[in-house]
């Protein structure tokens, strides 16, 4: 080994705490990097090649009911390249072991052939088998959230009549990656299940002989989606088509999109500051060392050395760190995208989901891990090496001092001597001052972006199913029923109010921007479930016109006012010249609130009602859910506390994991600022101090001076820390709206007293450890030390 | 003596910062060394000395006047030219040793074998100074004099052909600084290598071929000593 390698290997084994704290920030963006890419990657790729190998469709479509006959048709729209038709009802389930009722989705799959669209990938069981009728397949989340298994049964109301369903396989189908229920915006696997059984038992069982109501098509690719679109409608107008729609609106679909693309975000923007925290640490602690071996580079280039040499050498040092934190970063990348991705697997069903990563990641991460070092050093290293050696011998002049503001205010003797040298020494370098402030800022910054995602999800929980949602129970007619119907249902037993609403499936048009969505008929002044705004104000339903989602009114790019085209998809699918009355700014989904008599009345229908949103008193709950299994008129249910309480059960660990991540990752850059602040403050004042103490100075005295300094450097950091944190949760709640969700900019405020403390706690940690060097500072051998 | 010049300067004038703090450092100065020589600078500190000698090592650059290695002009070198001179030519002995402290005396010693043509192997050159039984010492755990030998081994491996010596025994008591000194003048002798010392210290001035005085950026007087003092006749 070379000699000047033997210093390098020597210099750092020096600087160990140093070097590992910087290298522990390093690992954890690499980390951060590769879990997020490599599980994006992951999941792009699953998705991808499950959507190919199981020909996931790219149109789908609903309606009343149309023969067989018509397939042909539609497979000879221009455009089209397979087509898929189907019977797809809703059931009630009733399910062992369980009191409320469960409600699912029935799918028709040819008996002899697989189908030629969204085909199943068969985990265990076997397919169904012509002539049987009440065999079926079931989706793999209800299937473990029951623990059903090939053999078992399941009873439901198929058309009225309760049935007894064998299940022969369980399945999983690219058209339902992420199971959510209808009108919900979480998965809930308990109460909701996709069933898939033979064509001809579904005919029978439906009365559907040689008919369908749903339709998926698959297009060339030179295809234009809005014009076969078009075409399907007209082409099923006739028969009761509800709209036909793309993959941006199959809800499984638009889910993983979403997360794909929040993914994106978080893999970017997190990595970032941690790599730019580590580039400004070892800025600050290569600079402290080039300037102790001041006489060491001068040496060297008085043998000989070349500048290059030397910046290669110490350019070597840094690497030498990023290549340890970037080692413990792939692994600790590894198994944290090993834990997310059994997390995700336990929401998206895949056939295969394992965390993957590929080499182009790794390579990438350590480009960019060691780009940001680089970045970092190069000044500090170029200008040390590049200074005449003749100048680099003599020991750099001394700082000048100059007269604080304290002094300049001519209030100094309020301050004791101890104070004013703190000061003097932060005024004097300002800059490096503000920098190690700006250092800890950072820090206090991840923990506040670590806890966003948090505060952001609970308060979005908070609106959907406390303030917008007072109801306990909402409840689908399986027909448009009229008004008075509302009464039955209050007699219901248990029920202690109910409200109706009536929904109808549709597309809003504004010149040529167009979305496909529910409107949502309410009462004029809604009691249970009631449109909010940013502000958690209520807002008033208008009496005339269209109240939508701020995003949704981004969208079609329309404003309160503005005239719109209402093309009701259900019914008599009337075309209504509607107006803009308001927008609200909501946080989930795409919505559009009406006045629920003034869309009977545009419709042209009498008073009609889709279902209620139900109060129900706690003592009665279980006769209610006994009642509904058995009421063939209500299509389906989905109970608040139920759904919300389902999602606690799958994701509360992953949330608490998730949580201890962030605050260890926090902690690790915290501790890294102040402990690496610490140690070159003391590194670069320990002969002022030796020199105090020797001319009589307690030793308690000297560590006040250092960490007074430390004490006034994390004080400012704190303030500067809250608003970055503060800055960045703005930023990423833009980046992460998405039309599924949009993060609500909220941050309680426990969140940043818990970054505060959890810096004060490192900045402590990291005083004790000065300490305990300046108590075993050796007064002599300072003094000797030719600086 | 040979009579043909390693170095000469001509007019070499040096000035340090700019309008009010501006600080003459040389005024002038013509000199020639001649090979094989030893010469010792004498001056107070402050006299220009130290700046002398950096320009002659290629460490420092003049502001007017023209200084020659041999047939090449240091003062028209490149930067990479000037390296490339230390790197072959020049052996340095500074007053506070700089040695890397994380390297033992051997590996010192070798950071300047590693990177010349010709040198000699590091524990011959810690022999030639007498610390063969040191070689695996950090600085730290050896003495100021023997620091300043491993310093005096690490300039001399590379067999250069000029020693250029800035107080060397500066920081070091009279018994040490005189193991020193004759550390100095047996590769001057051994291996005939032109030596120039810096000192303000007259009575090392006895040792060698020449003395020349500085004084205020000027030289004073120049003295060739016809019977040069043994090194262990020194005292002070």
């Amino acid at each position: 080994m070379l000699a000047l390698d033997r210093k390098l290997v020597r210099d750092f084994r020096q600087m160990k705490g140093q070097a590992a704290a910087i290298a522990a920030v390093v690992a954890c963006g690499v980390a951060l990097f590769i879990m997020s890419l490599a599980t994006l990657v992951s999941m792009q790729e699953s998705q991808r090649a499950y959507y190919e190998r199981y020909r996931f469709a790219e149109i789908f479509v609903s309606l009343k009911r149309a023969p067989r006959l018509l397939e042909d048709r539609l497979a000879s729209i221009p455009g089209v390249s397979r087509v898929q038709t189907r019977i797809v009802r809703p059931v009630n389930l009733n399910v062992v072991g369980m009191s409320e009722p469960a409600t699912g989705r029935i799918i028709s799959i040819p008996e002899f052939d697989d189908p030629k669209l969204n085909a199943l990938h068969l985990r265990s069981g076997r397919y169904v088998e012509p002539w049987r009728e009440n065999e079926v397949l079931v989706g793999e989340a209800f299937a473990e959230a029951h623990g059903l298994e090939p053999g078992d049964t399941v009873r439901a109301v198929l058309n009225g009549r309760l049935e007894t369903l064998e299940v022969v396989g369980i399945a999983l189908s690219p058209e339902y990656i992420a199971q959510i229920p209808p009108g919900s915006f979480l998965p809930d696997d308990r109460r909701y299940g996709i069933f898939w059984m033979g064509e001809r038992a579904m005919e029978a069982a439906f009365d559907m002989e040689s008919a369908f109501n749903n339709a998926t098509m698959r297009l060339t690719r030179s295809a234009s989606v809005d014009r076969v679109i078009e075409q399907v409608d007209s082409l099923l107008k006739p028969y009761g088509g509800l709209g036909a729609y793309d993959r941006d609106d199959n809800v499984s679909h638009r889910f993983i999109s979403d997360e794909i693309s929040q993914l994106k975000t978080m893999g970017l923007f997190v990595p970032a500051i941690f790599l730019g925290v580590a580039a400004f640490l070892l800025n600050v602690v290569l600079r402290r060392l080039l300037s102790l071996q001041r006489d060491q580079i001068a040496a060297l280039k008085a043998f000989g050395y070349t500048d290059a040499q030397i910046g290669w050498h110490y350019m070597k040092l840094v690497l030498m760190i990023v290549v340890f934190g970037f080692v413990v970063g792939v692994v600790m990348g590894i198994f944290l995208g090993k834990s997310v991705t059994g997390m995700y697997a336990a929401f998206y069903r895949f056939p295969v989901f394992e965390f993957h990563l590929d080499p182009p990641i790794i390579v990438a991460s350590f480009a960019i891990t060691s780009g940001a070092a680089f970045v970092g050093v190069y000044g500090a290293v170029r200008s040390a090496v590049t200074l005449p050696p003749a100048e680099a011998m003599r020991p750099p002049s001394p700082p000048v001092y100059s007269p604080t503001v304290i002094e300049r205010l001519g209030i100094e003797r309020l301050f004791s001597q101890q104070f004013r040298m703190i000061l003097r020494e932060l005024e004097r370098r300002w800059a490096k001052s503000l920098l190690s402030a700006f250092g800890i800022s950072l820090a206090l910054s991840i923990l506040i972006v670590g806890n966003f995602g948090n505060d952001a999800i609970d308060y979005l929980m908070h609106l959907q199913f406390f303030v917008s949602d007072r109801s306990d129970m909402q409840i689908v007619f399986r027909e448009v029923t009229s008004g008075p119907a509302i009464h039955e249902v209050a007699q219901l037993p248990g029920v202690t109010y109910a409200e109706p609403f009536r929904s109808v499936p549709a597309r809003l048009r504004a010149g040529h921007r167009m979305r496909q969505v529910g409107v949502l008929g309410l009462q004029p002044k809604p009691e249970l479930f009631r449109p909010i705004d940013a502000d958690e104000q209520v807002v008033a339903i208008p009496k005339e016109g269209l109240l939508l989602s701020e995003k949704l009114a981004e969208i079609l790019a329309v404003r309160a006012g503005d005239p719109i085209k209402l093309e009701v998809l259900e019914g008599e699918r009337p075309v209504l010249e509607v107006f803009v009355a308001g927008t609200v700014n909501d946080f989930s989904g795409l919505s559009v609130y009406v006045d629920r008599l003034w869309l009977s009345k545009v419709m042209g229908e009498g008073e009609a009602i889709s279902g209620a949103f139900l109060s129900v008193d706690e003592q009665s709950t279980e006769a209610l859910y006994e009642r509904l299994k058995h009421t063939p008129a209500v299509a389906g249910s989905t109970i608040k506390v139920a759904a919300l309480q389902s999602f606690l059960e799958t994701f509360a660990e992953n949330i608490l994991r998730m949580r201890a991540f962030n605050i260890f990752f926090a902690c690790v850059i915290a501790f890294g600022v102040v402990y690496n602040n610490a140690r070159i403050a003391l590194s670069e004042r320990s002969r002022e101090l030796a020199t105090l103490r020797v001319i009589g100075f307690t030793r308690r005295e000297i560590t006040g001076i250092l960490i007074g300094e430390l004490s006034i450097i994390t004080a400012l950091a704190i303030p500067l820390g809250l608003g970055l944190g503060h800055f960045f949760c703005y930023l990423l709640s833009f980046q992460m709206d998405t039309e599924m969700y949009r993060i609500p900019f909220v941050l309680h405020s426990s969140t940043y007293a818990t970054a505060v403390v959890v810096v004060v706690i490192a900045a402590i940690i990291s005083s004790f450890v000065v300490r305990k060097r300046l108590r075993s500072l050796d007064l002599i051998a300072v003094l000797k030390t030719r600086e | 003596m040979n009579t043909k010049a390693v170095f000469s300067a001509n007019g070499v004038t040096k000035v340090y910062g700019e309008g009010d703090v501006e600080v003459h450092a040389l005024r002038g100065i013509d000199l020639e060394l001649f090979e094989k020589e030893f010469v010792v600078l004498l001056g107070h500190s402050g006299s220009g000395k130290s700046t002398l000698l950096n320009i002659l090592g290629g460490l420092d650059q003049v502001t007017a006047g023209k200084v020659y290695y041999r047939d090449q002009e240091l003062t028209a070198a490149t930067d990479r030219e000037l390296t490339h001179y230390r790197r072959i030519h020049v052996g340095f002995v500074f007053q506070f040793y700089n040695l890397i402290p994380s390297l033992t005396a051997r590996e010192n010693v070798a950071l300047v074998t590693e990177i010349s043509e010709d040198p000699m192997k590091p524990d011959a050159a810690l022999e030639l100074v007498d610390l063969g039984h040191r070689l695996d010492h950090f600085p730290a755990q050896l003495s100021g004099g023997e620091q300043q030998r491993v310093a005096i081994a690490r300039a001399i491996a590379k067999q250069p052909d000029v020693l250029l010596c800035d107080e060397p025994t500066g920081a070091l008591d009279v018994k040490t600084g005189i193991t020193v000194l004759e550390a100095i003048e047996r590769v001057n002798r051994e291996l005939g290598t032109t030596t120039a010392v810096i000192t303000h210290n007259a009575v090392i001035a006895d040792m060698a071929n020449r003395v020349i005085s500085l004084s205020d950026g000027q030289i004073t007087e120049v003295k060739v000593i016809e019977s040069r003092t043994a090194v262990g006749q020194l005292q002070w």
